[in-house]
């Protein structure tokens, strides 16, 4: 029978974290996000919870559980604040799954017990400053030097979540290996330590949100890795990206849920206190509705993205509703971030209210990790529409 | 060693609390949690297993059904199983009668280290520990802000050393164990329970007791037993307005008449 209820340890986990964000994230927020600082005291604390461990299974560190429990983590963060929601997503989708799920046992012990603890974070490069949707369009090249073993890389990437960090540890990135006997490009990832000579970081972006998210541009010349820093199947890297975007999708909404839920909170407690006219302005019909609105947008993505994740969880074919669930809850995050904003009238343009925060991190959730169209592309390739 | 930890599941402080006609607690009306300075006294065991002390942690609760949620909660953050007392007849139960049940509770499990918060969030009282300490007769060490354990053995013994910020003097104070203590909010955050805690803390024993099982007559607890009732409860009236000074060339001296008026300056 269909259950809407979670189960007792999934719940308790809800409110810890719920709790961590309202008592140590929403404090200390507003200043960093102002001065544009990663919160790297908030994620050692998170690092502590074992938030970073959460899907990954305890011999390497991890906290056995699953993307249900990561969806529910990342929702109860985003509600209060994004930046800090999409470093564990980046570090554990991007990060930290494309070696537990592609690597081999000496890449996983060398590396996965760091990130599952939160002591290093894992970025994952796959877009270039040519393209983004068009993961074909890899220039990045990586070449195999058979005297020495090793890969030597050339070529950029850009907009890369928690690549310039402190605690980066290495940066998996894509890059045409050689050519398919189809002759398409032959695409595999490789993983390219932090400090690696030839390898360089750019200082970080100048951004419309997400200030305390670390994002950079990368730049590669003759970079060299051992051969072993392969990750998974050479010529695979296409389709292994493939799987684990579709995995980072249901993330995506989950944390997308949270910003538009955070949206209904500050506006519900906006309008009960704001006055004008000798009333509070939520005993307006035009108020009112816009709440109404915007409660069923987040209801509706909660259920969107759960219901992903169940399959997910499940074994089950999750791909559509991924993309439902991630074209849907961002759509509603930008929606409600730009009425919350309106309810909060002028206040709602000024930085040191969470609404104005939340509509400067909405829009980028229509963007990253598939774009908007790209979502409805994927939901019409399952519908079974002719290409 | 086995140390007893004591903790309290009470109304959210940051809810709408009241009152029953009968000037009882309302639980009804606002969500209960574990009271948030026991957090404290959870944290310090914890940390004092972690100093490589051995020793087993046990959870005591006096409450109704729910507060085995907060035996759940203290349970992931870690430690070993819990205690549960439960019966209808404690209901309105006041700190007496709850040091009462918490002894005989205490001397059933065995202990050579009883941990509480400071006091409680809802009646504030902190007078637990204290008779606590009478009933079980064991030295008392309250209101400590830092808590150690030294010296125990498979055999018991041992000592627990702590210390104490008084407006005046700090004091450094030890007792011989078995002893009970008292840790306050300034002895360092309680950690959050991670995801792991939580499923493990599925597993651990949580006992149940009532009345009977510890010996404890009806009579000699719950609300027509209790020393100290709640005669009258008024809520707190509303802020009141700010008073606003319009400068109008004077307003320094208006200023320092309102501070003088209060006995500011
Ligand atoms: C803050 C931030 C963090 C990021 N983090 C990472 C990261 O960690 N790792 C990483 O690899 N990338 C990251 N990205 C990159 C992000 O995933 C891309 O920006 C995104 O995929 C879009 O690619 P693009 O910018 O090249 O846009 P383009 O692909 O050039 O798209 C431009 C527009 O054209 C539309 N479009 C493209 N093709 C079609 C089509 N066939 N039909 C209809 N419309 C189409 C797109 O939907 C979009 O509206 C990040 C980006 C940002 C801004």
């Amino acid at each position: 029978m269909l259950d809407h209820r979670l189960d007792d340890e999934y719940e308790q986990l809800r409110r810890t974290v719920a709790e961590f964000a309202k008592d140590v994230i929403a404090p200390a927020i507003g200043e960093l996000y102002e001065k544009h600082e990663f919160p790297y005291a908030i994620v050692r604390e998170m690092g502590r919870m074992g938030l970073f461990g959460l899907p990954f299974p305890e011999e390497y560190g991890g906290m056995g559980g699953d993307y249900l429990a990561l969806g529910l983590v990342l929702e109860e963060l985003a509600r209060v604040d994004s930046s800090v929601a999409i470093t564990l997503e980046a570090a554990v989708s991007l990060g930290a799954m494309p070696i537990h799920r592609f690597g081999t046992k000496e890449q996983k012990e060398t590396w996965l017990p760091k990130l599952t603890s939160g002591e290093m974070l894992g970025a994952f490069g796959l877009t270039e400053p040519g393209g983004g949707s068009d993961a074909g369009a890899t220039r990045t090249t990586a070449r195999l030097d058979e005297a020495t073993g090793e890969w030597v890389i050339n070529g950029g990437k850009c907009f890369i979540t928690n690549s310039g960090t402190d605690i980066t540890g290495f940066v998996t990135v894509t890059a045409v290996t050689g050519t398919k006997g189809d002759g398409g490009k032959e695409i595999s990832t490789i993983i390219v330590p932090a400090g690696t000579k030839g390898f360089t970081v750019a200082s970080p972006y100048s951004k419309v949100g997400w200030n305390c998210s670390d994002t950079r541009e990368l730049s590669f010349t003759d970079v060299r890795v051992p051969a072993e820093n392969l990750l998974g199947e050479r010529g695979r890297g296409y389709a292994q990206f493939l799987s684990i975007l579709d995995e980072g999708r249901v993330a995506i909404a989950a944390l997308a849920t949270g910003l538009a839920q955070g949206c209904v909170d500050e506006s519900v407690r906006y309008s009960g206190e704001r006055e004008a006219f000798g009333r509070p302005i939520g005993a307006n019909q035009a108020i009112a509705f816009k709440l109404a609105d915007m409660e069923m947008r987040a209801h509706n993505s909660r259920l969107a993205w759960r219901h992903a994740a169940s399959l997910l969880v499940h074994g089950e074919r999750f791909k559509k509703e991924a993309a439902l669930a991630k074209l849907y809850s961002s759509e509603s995050a930008v929606d409600n971030a730009r009425d919350a904003t309106q309810i909060h009238g002028g206040y709602g343009f000024m930085n040191e209210y969470p609404v104005a925060r939340f509509w400067r991190d909405a829009k980028i959730l229509e963007i990253g990790e598939g774009t908007s169209e790209v979502q409805r592309m994927l939901i019409a390739r399952e519908l079974g529409l002719p290409r | 060693m086995k140390i007893v930890v004591c903790v309290k599941y009470v109304p959210d402080a940051t809810g709408d609390r009241g009152f029953n006609d009968d000037g009882t607690t309302d639980r009804e009306s606002v969500d209960s949690l574990l009271s948030e300075l026991d957090e404290y006294a959870i944290e310090q065991a914890l940390k004092i297993v972690e100093s490589g002390v051995e020793a087993e942690i046990t959870y005591l609760t006096v409450g109704p059904d729910d507060a085995k949620d907060a035996l759940r909660k203290a349970l992931a953050m870690g430690g070993d199983n819990a205690i549960h007392v439960n019966d209808d007849d404690i209901a309105g139960t006041d700190a007496l009668g709850t040091s009462l049940i918490l002894a005989k509770a205490i001397e059933r499990a065995g202990f050579d280290l009883v941990i509480c918060g400071m006091a409680s969030t809802d009646a504030s009282m902190g007078v637990v520990p204290a008779m606590l300490a009478e009933r079980l007769g064991v030295p008392q060490v309250t209101y400590l802000d830092e808590v150690t354990v030294e010296g125990t053995t498979v055999k018991g013994g041992g000592t627990v050393k702590g210390r104490r910020e008084g407006d005046v003097a700090t004091e450094l104070i030890e007792a011989a164990l078995p002893a009970v203590v008292s840790v306050t909010d300034r002895t360092g955050e309680a950690r959050y329970p991670s995801f792991k805690g939580i499923m493990a803390a599925k597993k651990k024993n949580v006992e149940a007791l009532d009345l009977d099982d510890l010996g404890i007559e009806s009579d000699q607890v719950g609300l027509s037993a209790a020393w100290s009732i709640v005669d009258t409860a008024t809520k707190r009236p509303p802020r009141a307005k700010g008073e606003v000074v319009e400068d109008e060339g004077e307003g320094g001296v208006q200023l320092a008449g309102f501070l003088a008026a209060k006995k500011f300056i």
